[in-house]
């Protein structure tokens, strides 16, 4: 039996009256490729942007890591590290240089959890203090030079496989589409996650720049990364995807392996997609 | 008028009794006062005026979020409705005597009430700033889990404070001029500097005084502007378009102008 990453049951979501999302359920697999095809306005992004509670479900649940992420006392920051989200618009920071941009995020996290740790050690040594049993105190693991060190390494590495590792201090205003994209890629790799979101990644790209963001999410599905991927390149759903989701109206309305869901598709509406976009 | 007359004057005022030496240590010690507390206002300001404009931001779901909003909205409404020079009576005149406070520096009421004063204005215009920073930059920090905060201190702040440079430079114009209410509370100023050297002696002549303390108020501001563009091009380095935007937005100003 494959082991869930991600379980979703039931999840609603309204703006105000409108209900975009009436009741998903859904679960990804560990390694597996999703693909989410539906017209546009049908809640594709909303439902992408509950998973990580960036949008807050309006009811449902989310399971992830033995947690319920729409139960508002989770910690989300914590599963957010996680998991890793790509966006249409690359959003890379633009006030920080490559590198900076890759290693922020894994460098703040590990500072803060070793403070953390810091602080417990503290609480530990105070109570040793009244106690005839020593506690032993917790290993703080790297100091903060190390850190730094590390994901420096790792973000060279990283930047090294997508062939960019000579714009490490460049400024993200000075890089293509498909390179700022690749580097959205590697920033949401260089923490980790059990899974990546993307939406919608090439749709901003011009058209000779989709090529090299697609080949990189080629490499990371052979290499079993699990992947929850809106977007409008049929051919590559086709191709790269363990299994094709038609979203339509806040539900799914039919899901299949791509080879079926291509070829011997069963719900009208999907029919008609179908039609207008293959 | 007379300006032979008034230009012996001053003249033998400033060459009498070793005037010389001490008009040129009067102007420069008004002339460091208002710049001192200009500066030292600024910085406050902005500090306040960030962690202000930060509320005014934020999601309203906590409790305790909606409640510093409030006092923020208070606070802005009272530094921005009422004149710097009210403001700085009310402290050094009413306030300070009130709770017992005696003897306290008036440059240093002059500090607090132009920092205070300031970042009314400043959380404003970083309000603007934080606002005009795409949503796709806290997005992504959001989802590589970093909190609010941090994402906000360490990618979106910066990014405003880029963008509002040039108004941060007007509202520094704006102290530097408003110096001049500091002589309500008795403190020497570069206004009062050359009120003084006017009416040393017993001998009242403001004409040449008036027109050097205009004058040292113009080369001041041109010297702020430089610095101004100065620092802006320093923050320019993360943004090679920043050179064609700049050209975008002065024209904009000049259509609606
Ligand atoms: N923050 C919001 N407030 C109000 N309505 C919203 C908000 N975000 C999305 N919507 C609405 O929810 C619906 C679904 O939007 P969503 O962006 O999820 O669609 P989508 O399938 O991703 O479309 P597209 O293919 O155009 O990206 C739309 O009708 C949109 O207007
Ligand atoms: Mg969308």
């Amino acid at each position: 039996m494959k082991e869930v990453i991600l379980s979703v049951q039931q999840l609603k979501k309204s703006f105000g009256e409108k209900e975009v999302l009436k009741g998903i359920d859904f679960d990804v697999y560990k390694g597996e490729v999703i693909v989410v095809i539906g017209p546009s306005g049908c809640g594709k992004s909303t439902f992408l942007r509950c998973l990580n509670c960036m949008e807050d479900a309006s009811s449902g649940a989310i399971w992830f890591d033995g947690e319920n992420l729409a139960d508002m006392k989770v910690d989300i920051n914590v599963h957010r590290q996680k998991i890793g989200m790509v966006f249409q618009q690359f959003n890379l920071f633009n006030n920080l240089n490559v590198i900076d941009n890759i290693t922020l995020a894994p460098v703040l996290v590990a500072k803060k959890n070793r403070s953390k740790l810091k602080f417990k050690n503290f609480k530990i040594k105070i109570k040793n203090l009244f106690s005839k049993e020593k506690t032993p105190l917790l290993d703080l693991g790297d100091d903060l030079k190390t850190i730094k060190e590390k994901a420096n390494q790792k973000a060279m590495e990283l930047l090294k496989r997508i062939q960019l590792e000579e714009f490490a201090e460049a400024y993200p205003s000075t890089l293509s589409g498909g390179q700022k994209q690749r580097i959205a890629i590697v920033r949401a790799l260089a923490m980790d996650p059990k899974v990546i979101l993307f939406d919608e990644p090439t749709s901003a790209l011009d058209p000779e720049m989709v090529g090299e963001v697609l080949e990189l999410m080629r490499q990371l599905a052979k290499e079993n990364m699990t992947m929850v991927i809106v977007t409008h390149e049929m051919g590559f759903a086709r191709e790269v995807a363990n299994r094709v989701i038609f979203m339509d109206e806040g539900v799914i309305k039919e899901e299949n392996n791509p080879k079926e869901f291509f070829s011997n598709p069963q719900n009208p509406r999907l029919k008609d997609f179908l039609s207008k976009v293959l | 008028m007379d300006w032979s007359l008034k230009w012996d004057i001053f003249i033998d005022k400033v060459s009498y009794n070793n005037w010389n030496n001490n008009f040129v240590k009067m102007l420069g010690n008004g002339l460091l006062i208002t710049v001192k507390i200009a500066v030292l206002g600024l910085i406050i300001g902005i500090l306040i005026g960030t962690l202000i404009a930060a509320v005014k931001v934020a999601p309203k779901y906590k409790l305790s979020v909606r409640i510093l909003d409030k006092i923020c909205a208070v606070y802005t409404a009272f530094f921005r409705g009422t004149p710097i020079m009210v403001q700085l009576l009310l402290a050094y005149y009413v306030f300070l005597p009130m709770i017992g406070v005696r003897g306290i520096d008036p440059e240093a009421v002059g500090v607090i009430i132009f920092g205070l004063n300031s970042g009314a204005y400043v959380s404003e215009i970083m309000r603007g700033g934080i606002k005009s920073v795409d949503v796709g930059q806290m997005e992504a920090g959001r989802s590589l889990g970093l909190s609010y905060g941090t994402t906000m201190i360490k990618i979106v702040i910066p990014q405003a404070i880029k963008n509002i440079l040039p108004t941060l430079g007007n509202e520094f114009i704006t102290l530097i001029k408003e110096t001049s209410v500091l002589s309500f509370i008795t403190v020497v100023d570069l206004y009062q500097a050359l009120r003084n050297i006017a009416t040393a002696n017993q001998v009242y002549e403001f004409v040449i005084p008036y027109i050097i303390l205009g004058v040292v108020y113009i080369i001041l501001v041109l010297l702020i502007t430089l610095l101004v563009r100065g620092i802006e091009k320093l923050f320019a380095r993360s943004d090679r378009s920043a050179t064609n935007s700049k050209r975008k937005k002065t024209r904009k100003a000049k259509v609606q102008l």
